[in-house]
């Protein structure tokens, strides 16, 4: 067994109304019923602030970030288990964020 | 634990209600924005950590929080609700104050505020109307739209419009002053019967559309209820009104969602529940000395529940409070229900003449079912070729699909030459006498 990182990325519906977010919630709340049931999070991980403040460079100099577009931010991680990539890609798939036009980036934690 | 169908919804009216009580009317879309934020933050967390015990109380914490965020923030350069004056601006006295407008108890004041702030006589009813669903009720300017069939831009508009109007009020509306309120809570009614009208009667082919309207209808007249100056004999009436006609909804369209008229309801689908429930409001509804058009319809509502069919029906009931709504609200649309329930009581043709002897009959040149009545009652009498005439011209009318299908199946029978009148009895539910559909007025 490996872990993976998937990493939530894009927004999961601000400007929906709260009917469309409710039904959102159900399917989120269902599928991680269904990684639940499988047996494989390892750590359901949480959600991320939309603001922070990104440090960088040699004077540490400190930015009000991220940077990202909106759809491309990172707003939230779970850690898994699963064989192998392959399969933790088919676990991702389910997710209801390709919904709303967001991804996930399924990262291999690297084993040193 | 699981939240209820339409739970964010519902959450979202009375979050909203509450924190415009602290933003300011004017800081409205602040308000909604908070709210909004509230409820990602709990798409974001509930499906990972688990749902809270309690996700209301959840949610106003999440809301609470954010909003003291946002009032220390922009404290120095937004003005919130002139009523806390200054007391926002002080640490000793934030948090006390927020806390007490978002406590459990304060709600359904807030949403009463938010209710007849709706209402202001400077909105015309439909952007009325159309407030209380977006503000109170957490539709979207979509779903709206859908549910009145309109189009998107007229009924954003109208909203924008509508809250434009309202920030330019300036003051949420004060539940605390006797006076004020019982001077809107005519208004307020009326907002609200629209609201269920627009459901029952309005143009959405979706059935579970117009079950949302008419739930959310009842939903809040049981808040107006609630409040001692709210719960008149008037309140109580309409609730009746409200309460004996949604019973009749289970049965209002078949397995195909065609429009089943009332004479030809299944009643063993009636809701049994609210039958009672509405006979319990009607009975509070007769005290004092006013009697409404409210009184007059739950009334005739009451008659219909208490048969068991057409036949059973006291039409001489029915035709004597016409004549009181006749009295009290004359309308062309009133004298064309009374002709239709004479029809019932003393045959086809009598009804036929009662319409022709309408007063101001071209006031209903674009209602459907004044031609549709006269194609009925032609039916009845054996001209089908006379009826067919008529039903064209209701066709042309015809307001949406669900009419117009009703009306394509009259004229197929009409060509089908089936003299069996019994048979084909298709009467429409009498539209309610004292409303105009809210879409059709003018913004």
């Amino acid at each position: 067994m490996s872990e993976f990182l998937f990493l939530y990325r894009g927004s999961l519906g601000y400007t929906k109304s709260p009917e469309q977010m409710q039904k959102s919630m159900q399917k989120w709340v269902a599928w991680f019923k269904d990684l639940g049931e499988k047996g494989v999070i390892k750590n359901p991980g949480n959600p991320l602030e939309r603001s922070g403040k990104v440090v960088r460079g040699h004077n540490k100099d400190v930015h009000d970030g991220p940077f990202a577009e909106t759809k491309d931010l990172i707003n939230g991680y779970t850690l898994v288990d699963a064989a192998t990539l392959d399969q933790a890609v088919e676990l991702s798939k389910g997710c209801p964020i390709f919904e709303d036009g967001g991804a996930v980036e399924v990262r291999p934690i690297a084993k040193l | 634990m699981d939240i209820n169908d339409h739970f964010f919804r519902r959450e979202a009216g009375r979050l909203v209600s509450a924190l415009t009580r602290i933003f300011g009317v004017h800081n409205l879309a602040l308000a909604e924005d908070v709210v909004q934020d509230a409820f990602c933050r709990a798409l974001e967390t509930w499906p990972m950590r688990g749902m809270p015990d309690n996700p209301s109380a959840w949610l106003m914490a999440t809301a609470r929080n954010r909003a003291l965020d946002v009032l220390r923030r922009q404290r120095t350069a937004t003005t919130f609700a002139p009523e806390l004056g200054r007391l926002l601006d002080s640490e000793w006295t934030l948090t006390p104050v927020v806390d007490d407008i978002l406590s459990a108890d304060a709600l359904q004041d807030s949403m009463l505020r938010m209710m007849f702030s709706c209402c202001h006589p400077r909105l015309s009813e439909p952007a009325q109307v159309a407030l209380i669903l977006n503000i109170l009720c957490g539709f979207s300017i979509d779903e709206i739209a859908r549910a009145c069939m309109s189009g998107h831009a007229a009924i954003e508009k109208r909203i924008q419009r509508g809250k434009i109007a309202l920030a330019e009020s300036k003051h949420l509306f004060d539940t605390a002053l006797p006076a004020d309120f019982t001077d809107r809570l005519p208004a307020v009614q009326r907002g609200l019967y629209l609201l269920f009208n627009e459901g029952y009667h309005g143009a959405s082919p979706e059935t579970s559309v117009r079950l949302e309207l008419c739930h959310e209808a009842i939903r809040l007249v049981a808040i107006l209820l609630q409040h001692p100056l709210g719960k008149t004999p008037t309140t109580y009436a309409l609730a009746a009104l409200m309460s004996l006609t949604a019973a009749r909804l289970p049965a209002r369209t078949d397995s195909d969602g065609n429009l089943v008229p009332l004479y030809d309801q299944d009643r063993s689908h009636w809701d049994r529940t609210r039958v009672s429930e509405g006979l319990r409001l009607l009975e509070l509804s007769a005290t004092g000395t006013e009697l409404t058009a409210y009184h007059l319809e739950a009334a005739m509502a009451s008659v219909h529940a208490m048969a068991r069919d057409t036949k059973d029906t006291d039409w001489s009931a029915i035709i004597e409070l016409y004549d009181q709504l006749m009295g009290l609200n004359p309308s062309p649309i009133v004298a064309l229900n009374r002709a239709i329930a004479i029809a019932q009581r003393d045959g086809p043709e009598r009804g036929i003449a009662e319409i022709q002897a309408i007063a101001d009959a071209d006031r209903l040149a674009a209602y459907p079912f004044y031609p549709a009545a006269l194609g009925e009652l032609e039916f009845r009498c054996g001209n089908q070729a006379r009826a067919h005439e008529h039903f064209e011209v209701a066709l042309v009318r015809a307001r949406n699909p669900m009419e117009r299908h009703f009306f394509e199946r009259r004229l197929a029978a009409c060509r089908a030459n089936n003299s069996q009148p019994a048979q084909v009895s298709a009467f429409w539910e009498p539209q309610f006498a004292s409303a105009q559909a809210p879409d059709g007025a003018e913004d």
